[in-house]
């Protein structure tokens, strides 16, 4: 817990315009700042959480069914996928140590960059839901999963019903997430203009701190996405 | 309206007692707690009334005193529970050979079909003292069998069959209420229960019905054509259903199930999910080219199956084989 | 130490800072978005007390003769998310903890001004789309929303409600989120966590409550509307979905729900009990810790909703037993209430009558929890009026009378006025006694058989029906009263010295109001939390650091 030390801090506070009138100091502010987003990420896990649960349950049950639907979700481009996000969780990582550092030019390098990935995801996630569109296998009045053999059991075919569940909970879970990679881009956005304008300093860059932990997140939550979703029973 | 002013529901199922016995239980408990608590309040509240210069007396907590009153109510909660719980198990494990009733809800009435053939909608007829089972699903949303006599209440759920038995106690008429909301007409989704004399039951009973369930169910066996696989020489494609019931089943995944009632279903309307070990996964589905009665008779059918009649074991070979069916004769193909 | 004089000139304070529609709507102010909460969800309880109205009228008679079986249908769901959704769990969090929890902790303002003007804006759209969704048809659900009734046979506006109720959640969490930020980070130098108000403590239990258990409230319902809108199969059996799977995931987050509703109730009622006995709480570390035991042990019970839903009989032995356990808390906090008045100076100001009124109904419907926690007894009362008497002694009888017992007690805080002694008495006398009418006769219809959501039911059940209506009709004035005359005493009210009912505590050495900041300088905390009897013997004067 903060133990003010009075006056002196308070005072150099005083001269940074981004310290706000109801913090004492900007340790105080940065904590906070840190601390609530962590709890908002927490939140995340338990909004995700929920669909996981019912991802988790209904692949237990229908296995087989599950086996087959996965197998037709094209894992070379989600793979590439996981890969794009992790190369944008190191830029990110990078961005901040520029600001850390005094480095300007590395600092909004790295900002587009990492934007850059953010949107080679969404085009590669966007190119892998056309396939699915193509294969009627978005869940709807137009679905079809007939004949689909179930991997390992040759001459049983899925049940399309069970099916149509993994390709229900497959849009919603990587739809919810894509969301969140647009809202990500969103928040990047304006952190690419704050620094733009050189508000961020060696002494002062929570915001990137801030928006950094949130990108992280939506990177783990993909890094989870990705072998629940396309990677049930693969054989080399 | 006011000469009819009940405060305690009837009692008429052997279950209803112990209910009512741990509701008293509760009632007394809940009541010394409430006296304890309200009287230690209002004598705090009068005696320590404010006056003026006389200040109040700081007494800042006492260990030994939350320990006792965290761990006598403790206590006392386990014995709740623990009594809560077995009139639960008691009441929610089916005696053998209780006599099988077939329920299917659906917005907004009860259809009720006994194992005998006895069709009844809104009403069912029960004799005193006899285990009675009722075997329920829903043909579309939630519903719950209550009967406030039996205290005894269970969802009835689309998809699958839960159960509910009871024995009934006392002669008479009573109150059947659906207590899960359902739409428009679900406070209308009521019925009664007719508790009769055994020798009043028979004779409501021989008041015409369409034959046994089972009898039913035997001839939608033949009619699907699902003789063709589940031949009684066990040379069939599919299992031989002879004395299946009831017994476990090794799965092709290793697993082992109980062939129960919601097994039997499932087996119909979604074959793909349990295949027994041994077979292939060829069996059609029925989903959607059968109602829940019709359902309800194959699985009284299959329960047939192995339990001895008057003259050996019935088989399927035994009954004429339905008009038109390929072949023709009394050998299934 | 509390000042009895009041000067003749008004104050500048965080009311008179500045007029203007833009300077409420634009506010930062914690004490101001207090205020505007405070309007909006008062507004919403009208609404759901209508509701409840025209259903008490309809149940006067066995015949369903009021309203057609779809409308009352719709009367009982939309009272419910009303109620739940837009009144009680915003309520005292949102009105009173937004006010006080950043002047009880030393602070200027929560955490995160902003995003507390934006949890207010979150709630205010989702309001707006309810009452849109109200208007142009309602729902029908039931606020349990239960599948597949809700997902594949509901003619009625289930989208529209459920995402309404996804956009109010997020209100909620985000309140909870300044709220643990700010008793963290945000706590005055001095102010350790073992002297923290026991409000704080419940208010910290509460938002983590809010946090953990909302957003799964929230994917639940996303589940539903995508399943109406492009009729997926994950809770319908005829596509090989599980209508048990919904019910596990709705109750997951409403039974942690009902303790976001009572903690912070019960935080206000020791605050009340403490201040009118002149007394330090008994056991303040077990209170504190309990409400944290509640809010932890509260995550682990939902299934108990779900006995005789079609789960397996172990599962339901464990979650029966699981639920006694987190009765023994709430037991520990009546003890420790009750203990505090001995060997006090009691006073029976108006605030101390609702919290009266709190340890009376909340004891009576905490001890029915225990009968529908015993398997044997909820296979007979679920769905019954037993479990709508059993939670509404709680929610209204405990969280609705801590809530009044709250607004009185803070009123000459909040307003700078007092409210009418009398009048209030008075109120909550007719609270009380209207109460216990309306929703005794409940416990003994639910135990006859009468099962909830009916509309029309055999005439056996007709005296307690209209025993519980007249009672009703009692209860309603009581709530209108504390209207009026607050709203008067704003106008007509005397002016309230700053610490009226000299109570302990740091929202008390403000001003009344207070001004913006709240405190002139920082306040350095040296003494401990309900130092009632330094107060009282005129010894205290807070320091506030100067």
């Amino acid at each position: 817990m903060s133990d003010n030390p009075t006056a002196v801090q308070a005072q150099e506070g005083l001269h940074n315009p981004a310290l706000l009138h109801h913090f004492a100091t900007e340790e105080q502010q940065r904590d906070a700042s840190n601390f609530g987003m962590w709890i908002f990420l927490g939140t995340e896990v338990m909004f995700f959480g929920g669909l996981f649960c019912a991802y988790l349950i209904y692949r237990s049950w229908y296995f087989g069914d599950f086996a087959a639907a996965s197998k037709s979700i094209n894992a070379a481009l989600g793979a590439t996928n996981t890969a794009v996000l992790i190369c944008s969780s190191l830029t990110v990582v990078l961005a901040i140590w520029a600001a850390q550092t005094a480095r300007r030019g590395l600092l909004l390098a790295m900002l587009i960059l990492t934007m850059l990935f953010g949107l080679a995801f969404l085009g590669i996630k966007g190119k892998e839901y056309k396939e699915k569109f193509d294969e009627h296998h978005v869940p709807g009045t137009s679905f079809s999963f007939e004949h689909e053999e179930i991997p390992g059991h040759s001459g049983q075919y899925a049940n399309p019903r069970h099916a149509q569940i993994f390709f229900a909970l497959y849009f919603i879970m990587t739809g919810l997430h894509a969301l969140h990679m647009i809202l990500g881009l969103g928040i990047f956005t304006w952190l690419l203009i704050m620094a733009w304008r050189g508000y961020f300093t060696p002494h002062y860059h929570t915001p990137l701190e801030v928006g950094g932990l949130y990108w992280h997140f939506v990177d783990i939550i993909w890094i989870y996405l990705f072998p629940l979703l396309y990677l049930i029973d693969r054989h080399p | 309206m006011f000469d009819n002013f009940p405060l305690w529901p009837q009692r008429a199922s052997s279950t209803a007692g112990n209910v009512d016995a741990l509701f008293i239980f509760l009632i007394i408990v809940s009541g010394l707690m409430t006296l304890l608590v309200f009287s230690a309040i209002i004598y705090f509240a009068a005696r320590y009334r404010h006056r003026k210069g006389v200040l109040a007396e700081q007494v800042e907590g006492s260990i030994p005193l939350e320990l006792t009153w965290t761990i006598i109510p403790l206590g006392v909660f386990m014995v709740i529970f623990a009594w809560g719980a077995v009139v639960y198990f008691k009441s929610r494990t089916p005696p053998r050979d209780a006599a099988e009733v077939y329920v299917v809800a659906k917005q907004w009435m009860w259809k009720l079909e006994h194992a005998e053939g006895q069709r009844e909608i809104n009403e069912l007829h029960v004799p005193v003292g006899r285990d009675v089972k009722l075997i329920m699903t829903s043909q579309d949303v939630i519903h719950s069998f209550f009967v406030p006599a039996f205290r005894m209440k269970q969802d009835v759920l689309p998809g699958r069959y839960t159960v509910l038995w009871f024995r009934a106690t006392n002669p008479g008429t009573y109150h059947l209420f659906c207590a899960q909301y359902c739409g428009t007409q679900h406070s209308g989704m009521i019925g009664n229960i007719v508790v009769m004399e055994p020798a009043q039951y028979e004779a409501w009973m021989s008041g015409g019905s369409n034959g046994p369930l089972s009898a039913g169910g035997e001839k939608i066996f033949a009619e699907l054509g699902c003789a063709t696989c589940h031949r009684m020489d066990s040379q069939g494609r599919g299992p031989n259903l002879q004395g299946v019931f009831g017994k476990p089943v090794q799965l092709e995944d290793g697993r082992m199930v109980t062939a129960d009632e919601n097994y039997i279903r499932e087996s119909i309307l979604d074959p793909g999910a349990k295949v027994v070990k041994g077979f292939k996964p060829v069996m059609p589905t029925f989903q959607g080219l059968v109602s829940e009665e019709q359902v309800n008779a194959l699985v009284a059918y299959v329960k047939s199956l192995g339990i001895p009649v008057p003259g050996g074991v019935k088989t399927s070979e035994s009954m004429p084989a339905p008009q038109g069916a390929p072949g023709g004769g009394s050998q299934v193909q | 130490m509390a000042t009895a004089t009041v000067p003749a000139v008004e104050r500048e304070n965080y009311l008179n800072k500045e007029y203007g529609v833009g300077s409420w709507l634009l506010t930062t102010d914690h004490k101001r978005i207090a205020l505007l909460y405070l309007i909006s969800i008062t507004f919403f309880f009208f609404i759901g007390g209508f509701f409840a109205l025209l259903i008490r009228l309809e149940l006067l008679t066995p015949a369903g003769d009021l309203v057609q079986a779809d409308t009352y249908n719709k009367l009982f769901t939309m009272h419910g998310q009303v109620m739940v959704f837009f009144f009680l769990i915003p309520s005292i969090p949102a009105v009173l903890g937004n006010f006080l929890v950043p002047m009880m902790v030393g602070a200027k303002d929560l955490a995160f001004p902003r995003i507390n003007l934006l949890s207010w804006y979150l709630y205010i759209i989702a309001g707006i789309m309810m009452l849109h969704c109200m208007l142009t048809g309602g729902v029908d659900t039931g606020w349990t929303f239960y599948t597949p009734f809700s997902t594949a046979f509901s003619n009625t506006k289930v989208i529209e409600a459920g995402l309404a109720i996804f956009v109010s959640g997020f209100s909620s969490i985000l309140t909870g989120l300044n709220f643990v930020v700010t008793i963290h980070r945000m706590r005055a130098p001095g102010m350790t966590w073992s002297r923290l108000p026991l409000f704080i403590w419940a208010h910290y239990a509460t938002s983590i409550i809010q946090i953990l258990g909302t957003p799964v409230i929230a994917i639940t319902l996303v589940l539903v509307v995508a399943e109406r809108a492009l009729h997926l199969g994950i809770f319908d059996p005829k596509l090989g979905g599980d209508p048990l799977l919904f019910q596990h995931l709705f109750w997951f987050y409403s039974h942690p729900a009902v303790y976001i509703m009572i903690l912070p109730s019960m935080g206000v009622v020791t605050e009340i009990i403490a201040c009118f006995s002149r007394k330090r709480i008994f056991g303040y570390n077990f209170v504190a810790l309990s409400s944290i035991a509640i809010a932890v042990f509260g995550f682990l019970v939902w299934a108990h909703h779900m006995f005789v839903a079609g789960i397996s009989v172990y599962a339901a032995l464990i979650f029966s037993m699981l639920s006694y356990s987190v009765a023994v808390p709430s037991a520990v906090k009546v003890f420790n209430w009750t203990a505090t008045l001995y060997k006090g100076s009691i006073h029976y100001d108006a605030p101390m009558l609702y919290a009266f009124g709190f340890l009376g109904l909340f004891t009576m419907g905490g001890l029915t929890g225990l009968f529908l926690s015993a398997l044997g007894i909820d296979m007979h009362v679920h769905d019954t009026y037993f479990v709508i008497a059993h939670f509404h002694y709680i929610m209204v009888g405990g969280a609705l009378m801590g809530y009044l017992g709250g607004l009185h007690f803070w009123w000459p805080k909040i307003s700078g006025k007092l409210y009418p002694e009398g009048w209030a008495r008075l109120s909550a006398l007719i609270v009380f006694i209207g109460f216990n009418l309306t929703f005794f006769p409940q416990f003994i219809l639910g135990y006859l058989g009468m099962p909830r959501r009916y509309y029309q039911y055999p005439p056996e059940f007709q005296v307690l029906n209209v025993l519980s209506t007249a009672g009703a009709t009692v209860l309603g004035i009581g709530y209108l009263l504390p209207m009026i005359y607050f709203l008067w005493s704003m106008r007509y009210g005397k002016p309230a010295p700053d610490n009226p009912w000299k109570a302990a505590g740091l929202e008390w050495q403000t001003q009344s109001p207070p001004t913006t900041f709240n405190f002139p300088e920082e306040p350095v905390v040296t003494w401990e939390a309900y130092n009632y009897d330094e107060i009282d013997k005129g010894h205290k004067e807070v320091q506030v650091v100067g």
